[in-house]
């Protein structure tokens, strides 16, 4: 009997799961799952949770549920990977053998490594939406917001969604017009990327977007500490951006069994091999989602897209053969932009996102780059796509692999 | 690729000027590609372009300056008053590797 242990069911960990149970043979192959908890969070539901559009509650089923029979689920928190002794210790003692690892234990917003952000105005001048407890009080301070200055910021990359910030900005734009607040409200966009996105073509469409919404850009601003008093960033430049309402997205770091297990980098991912995702330290050790080091998004779509490719590599390489498929990066993200509309981008490691029609060339039904409600009635769908089709893991029709087909390569250039 | 010539070093480099090619680096040319951008290279400097070309031969990224504060022992507020504005772009031009590559 050979054991595969899998440190995560997130929506990494919960696919690789069930697709290998579908293909390794129960009379050979245990596999074990170990979460803290059993809440599995539809997290690109925390967006749209400060507006009044979605019930918390909803955005979260149990961990367990989700799991194909024949997968044993371990409710417990690691303690630390012993990956010499192929071992993993739970607290309290418990101890997993395996023969194969899977660390799919995600990446979590920590806003104790900023000075001034957790203290006495966390969460009544200062919040998060990257939690369901974080977007669901900034609910209630949205609703008491009526003047004042609007800083949205982001602390450090890389962090989960790498739009979202961008969302929220334009989702609060189009809440606070709708409310006739708006021209009470000055907004700012604070950054510590050169512009509004890393890569040029979006960045200059995302720019404009907010230029159009009167939103103020501050990019390249790395943030020092909160002074929580005069509600002020300080960046290391020593730039200040005073602030009525913070929305921020903390530091986002890899578990902490990871650094405990000397298994991370400097914030505790894994270095893996960006292609086949497996460690560069130990051979019977991948990483897969946000809890690896890959050079690219930490996002719900790169963990599905590189699952996909996992599990086949997985198998040869168990049943000794090398492995033979490439993961690209590959992404793509739904921007919300207000008022019922959206952005579609789809990208990879090498090619940044660019205008054009998904997922079908020319016909779509979707836009690239553009804003669109049929791009917004998508990403809606995907919720619904998400608890039936992805986790369970059957097949999505969306190549695994980024194509160039229906995409405007001349915009490069521009 | 581009080709230019610095202080009588042939090198390649890219559309801004970051140097392509990790060999073609040397410490003279480091404190020409400094002066250009206005720094006047000291022990400190040495210190984080000698941690950048190190971690790059072995990661093959250039590292990013949350890396280097907590690798190499050098705080971000230093790294911001070695390198003024723009610590994590002029480190990666001066130590003769690629621009750092923002997650998207």
């Amino acid at each position: 009997m050979r054991d595969l242990v899998i440190l995560g069911a997130g929506t990494a960990g919960t696919m690789a799961a069930n697709k290998l149970r579908r293909k390794l043979d129960r009379n050979d192959w245990r596999i074990t799952v170990v979460d803290r908890d059993d809440e599995h969070h539809y997290q690109p539901g925390y967006l749209f949770v400060p507006f009044g559009r979605q019930d918390p509650a909803g955005l979260v089923r149990s961990r367990h549920a989700f799991l194909a029979d024949g997968v044993r689920f371990v409710t417990g928190e690691v303690d630390e990977v012993q990956a010499e002794d192929s071992k993993v210790r739970l607290v309290g003692g418990q101890e997993l053998g395996y023969d194969y690892l899977v660390i799919a234990s995600g990446t979590s917003p920590r806003p104790s490594e900023t000075p001034g952000m957790e203290g006495a105005a966390w969460r009544r001048s200062i919040f998060d939406f990257f939690t369901l407890d974080g977007a669901t009080a900034l609910r209630e301070a949205l609703n008491g917001f009526d003047h004042g200055r609007l800083v949205v910021h982001t602390t450090d990359i890389p962090i989960k969604c790498p739009v979202a910030p961008l969302e929220f900005s334009f989702l609060a734009d189009a809440w606070l017009r709708d409310r006739g607040l708006r021209d009470r409200v000055e907004m700012v966009f604070a950054t510590p990327l050169p512009g509004a996105f890393t890569k040029p073509v979006a960045s200059s469409r995302l720019g404009n977007m907010l230029d159009e919404r009167k939103i103020a850009l501050e990019a390249d601003f790395l943030v020092e500490r909160i002074d929580p008093e005069t509600r002020t960033l300080v960046s290391y430049d020593e730039r200040e951006i005073a602030f009525d309402l913070l929305v921020t997205v903390p530091l986002n770091m890899g578990a902490d069994f990871v650094a405990r297990s000397g298994l991370g980098d400097e914030l505790n991912y894994v270095p893996v091999d960006k292609h086949t995702l497996r460690s560069k330290a130990h051979d019977n050790v991948f990483a897969l989602g946000d809890a690896a080091d890959l050079p690219t998004s930490k996002a719900g779509s790169v963990a599905h897209f590189s699952v996909e490719m996992f599990v086949p590599n997985f198998l040869e390489h168990v049943a000794g053969r090398p492995m033979t498929r490439s993961f690209d990066g590959h992404a793509n993200c739904f921007i919300e932009s207000g008022h019922d509309k959206a952005l579609l981008i789809d990208f990879n490691y090498d090619v940044e996102p660019l205008p054009g029609r998904f997922p079908v060339p020319r016909l779509g039904p979707l836009s690239l780059l553009e804003e669109t409600r049929m791009n917004h009635l998508g990403k809606l769908a995907f919720q619904w796509i998400y608890w039936n089709a992805l986790l369970p893991g059957r097949p999505i029709p969306l190549p695994t692999a980024m194509s160039m087909a229906g995409k405007h390569l001349e915009m490069q250039e521009a | 690729m581009p080709v230019t010539t610095i202080d009588g070093h042939t090198i390649h480099v890219d559309d801004e000027g970051f140097m392509t090619d990790y060999d073609e680096w040397d410490e003279q040319l480091a404190s020409t590609l400094a002066g250009q951008i206005g720094v006047e290279l000291t022990d400190e400097h040495w210190k984080a372009l000698h941690f950048l070309r190190t971690d790059f031969r072995e990661k093959g990224e250039t590292p990013t300056l949350r890396r280097v504060s907590v690798s190499a022992g050098i705080p971000t507020k230093t790294l911001f008053a070695l390198f003024p504005a723009k610590p994590a772009k002029k480190m990666a031009y001066v130590a003769g590797l690629p621009k750092p590559r923002g997650c998207v």
